[in-house]
């Protein structure tokens, strides 16, 4: 049967990425987010430095650039909100527009905060997809045990994961039902607008149902094996001396790019 | 993957000895006891109607019936998930709330579908789960996780994603995740459904070879002929039949009165 594989981003392989420890990963990961954030507006020298450290990564990871590429374009769309500020940030107009018998002008200091806007949003997820495929998630929701994070946040993040993909199988499952009833021979294909949009209907209202009923089997199946309220889970092994010692270099470089960035700004 | 020989063979830690095979004497202790059990759902459903039962230990028996009949109800209340009225006791000890994290590790619950039974991640977690909340320490636990794979014949499946096991392979895990509390008594909700040919046939070797005291609530009769020599018919929330399966399958018509076929 077709699967839904949409969360699978993890892409097998035995990398020095890879084998490093998913907490040390996690982290540095958030490391990078926050230091690519605190990089001045168009200090484009440590951005660049930042989409070369992703490169030597991905490179190092074996994973194919493109794919790493093509994956973190799914957040350029939310960034363009950003766009704005080209016209709302006062300073000198490059090109100055007429809208609405109004002027709008376009300024050079709104152009860069866009563009550095745009450039850190697409970096971040760059990290994050890089995460994601050189990581399984099941490991992922370990490493937020592990650091800490609230237990239940972390549990209804391994039940999304877990059952996603049932859920997923049960909507193509009905909507091949929906498909096969809908071939009467008169009707245009997929059968009338009104038609399919109760059938919609219909299907998001049973998905639910089944969705709930699941949920309660589901419980019924953790009190069966003596939950009783609190999660328990294996504590994680201990942190490899060598893990310890690349989280330290790497949030070193990071700080080292990001003051970089700041001194260039003074200039 | 689903080649069985020899792994049940294997020992693990303290659990159970002695030949698998053997049936209840006479002489054996009763493992389950329901008296008088009677359960509606909150729809107003009635689902199980006086039902009175005595398993001894380590029998192994079968609990049949139409669709809707009750079987999944009535184990449902061997562990209390579910509370009607009348009596259910589990080794001498009536279910009550006060004991049901003695009674739960005592009744292993096989559910249905796998995909309700195996709801973490990856199998180590799951199987960990029953002993984990059984307070176990970690060696323990981890020690009982591999007996349990092996005993179902999936020994080295820890790290593997559940989404991605074969229906066969989440069966047994299923079973594991169970096994892995060491309970005395075993309650399999269909556990031969949706399974081909030769996972069918693993699944009746694991079951054979298992110690427990084991009620599987079945529509398999090729399965309750092989693996079950006692069948309670059940009917509309009552026992309406309790004897050797045997003598049973000869009353070709007591079984299509409900619903039931002789393999
Ligand atoms: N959660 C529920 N709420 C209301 N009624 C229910 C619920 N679960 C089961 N029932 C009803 O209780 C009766 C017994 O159901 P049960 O699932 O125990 O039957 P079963 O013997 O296991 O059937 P099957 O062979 O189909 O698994 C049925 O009429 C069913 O519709
Ligand atoms: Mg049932």
């Amino acid at each position: 049967m077709t699967h839904f594989h949409a969360l699978d981003q993890y892409q097998e392989g035995n990398s020095l990425v890879h084998r490093l420890d998913p907490r040390v990963k996690l982290v540095l990961t958030l490391a990078f987010v926050v230091a690519v954030t605190a990089v001045p507006h168009g200090v484009w020298v440590s951005l660049l430095l930042f989409l070369g450290t992703i490169a030597v990564i991905a490179a190092l990871a074996r994973v194919p650039p493109i794919l790493i590429f093509r994956r973190s374009m799914i957040a350029i769309p939310f960034a363009l909100a950003a766009i704005t500020l080209v016209f709302t940030v006062d300073g000198t107009p490059l090109a100055t527009l007429s809208v609405a018998s109004r002027n709008v002008s376009i300024t050079h200091q709104g152009t860069v905060a866009f563009a550095s806007i745009l450039t850190k949003s697409w970096l971040a997820v760059l990290a994050a997809t890089v995460l994601a495929t050189t990581t399984s998630f099941p490991d992922l929701v370990a490493a937020m045990r592990a650091l800490r994070l609230p237990k239940v946040m972390v549990a209804i993040v391994s039940f999304m994961y877990r059952y996603i993909f049932i859920i997923a199988d049960e909507a193509l499952r009905l909507q091949r039902a929906r498909e096969a009833r809908s071939a009467s021979p008169r009707s245009t294909a997929g059968g009338s607008l009104l038609w399919r949009t109760k059938i919609l209907g219909g299907m998001i209202g049973s998905l639910f149902l089944r969705s709930y009923e699941r949920s309660e089997r589901i419980y019924s199946a953790m009190l069966s094996r003596g939950f009783d309220g609190t999660i328990r889970t294996m504590g994680a092994e201990k942190l490899r001396l060598s893990d310890l010692m690349i989280s330290v270099t790497f949030i070193a470089y990071l700080l080292a790019v990001v003051a970089l960035g700041t001194i260039y700004m003074e200039i | 993957m689903l080649m069985l020989e020899g792994p049940y063979s294997s020992r693990g830690d303290g659990s159970e000895s002695g030949n698998p095979l053997q049936q209840a004497q006479g002489e054996a202790q009763p493992a389950i006891e329901v008296d008088a059990l009677t359960f509606s759902y909150p729809d107003g459903r009635k689902a199980l109607d006086g039902v009175s039962l005595t398993i001894r230990e380590r029998e192994k028996v079968a609990l049949v019936g139409p669709n809707g009949a009750g079987k999944s109800t009535l184990l449902l209340h061997l562990n209390g998930i579910l509370k009607g009225q009348g009596v259910v006791k589990i080794m001498g000890s009536e279910v009550g709330d006060g004991n049901l994290g003695l009674i739960r590790s005592q009744v292993g619950l096989v559910f249905q579908h796998p995909d309700d039974q195996l709801f973490s991640p990856t199998v180590l977690e799951d199987v960990a789960f029953g002993p984990l909340h059984m307070k176990l320490d970690e060696e323990e636990v981890r020690g009982r996780v591999k007996w349990a794979l092996a005993q179902v014949g999936m020994a080295g499946f820890e790290n593997r994603v559940s989404h991605h096991l074969s229906l066969g392979e989440k069966k047994r895990i299923a079973i594991a995740t169970v096994l892995a509390m060491q309970p005395g008594i075993l309650a399999l909700d269909e556990p031969s459904g949706d399974l081909d040919p030769r996972a069918r046939r693993g699944l009746i070797r694991l079951l054979r070879a298992l110690p427990q005291t084991i009620l599987v609530a079945t529509h398999d009769m090729r399965l309750v002929k092989e693996l079950l020599p006692r069948t309670v018919i059940l009917d509309e929330g009552k026992v309406v039949v309790d004897g050797s399966t045997e003598e049973l399958l000869e009353h070709t018509e007591l079984l299509e009165k409900h619903g039931l076929e002789a393999p």
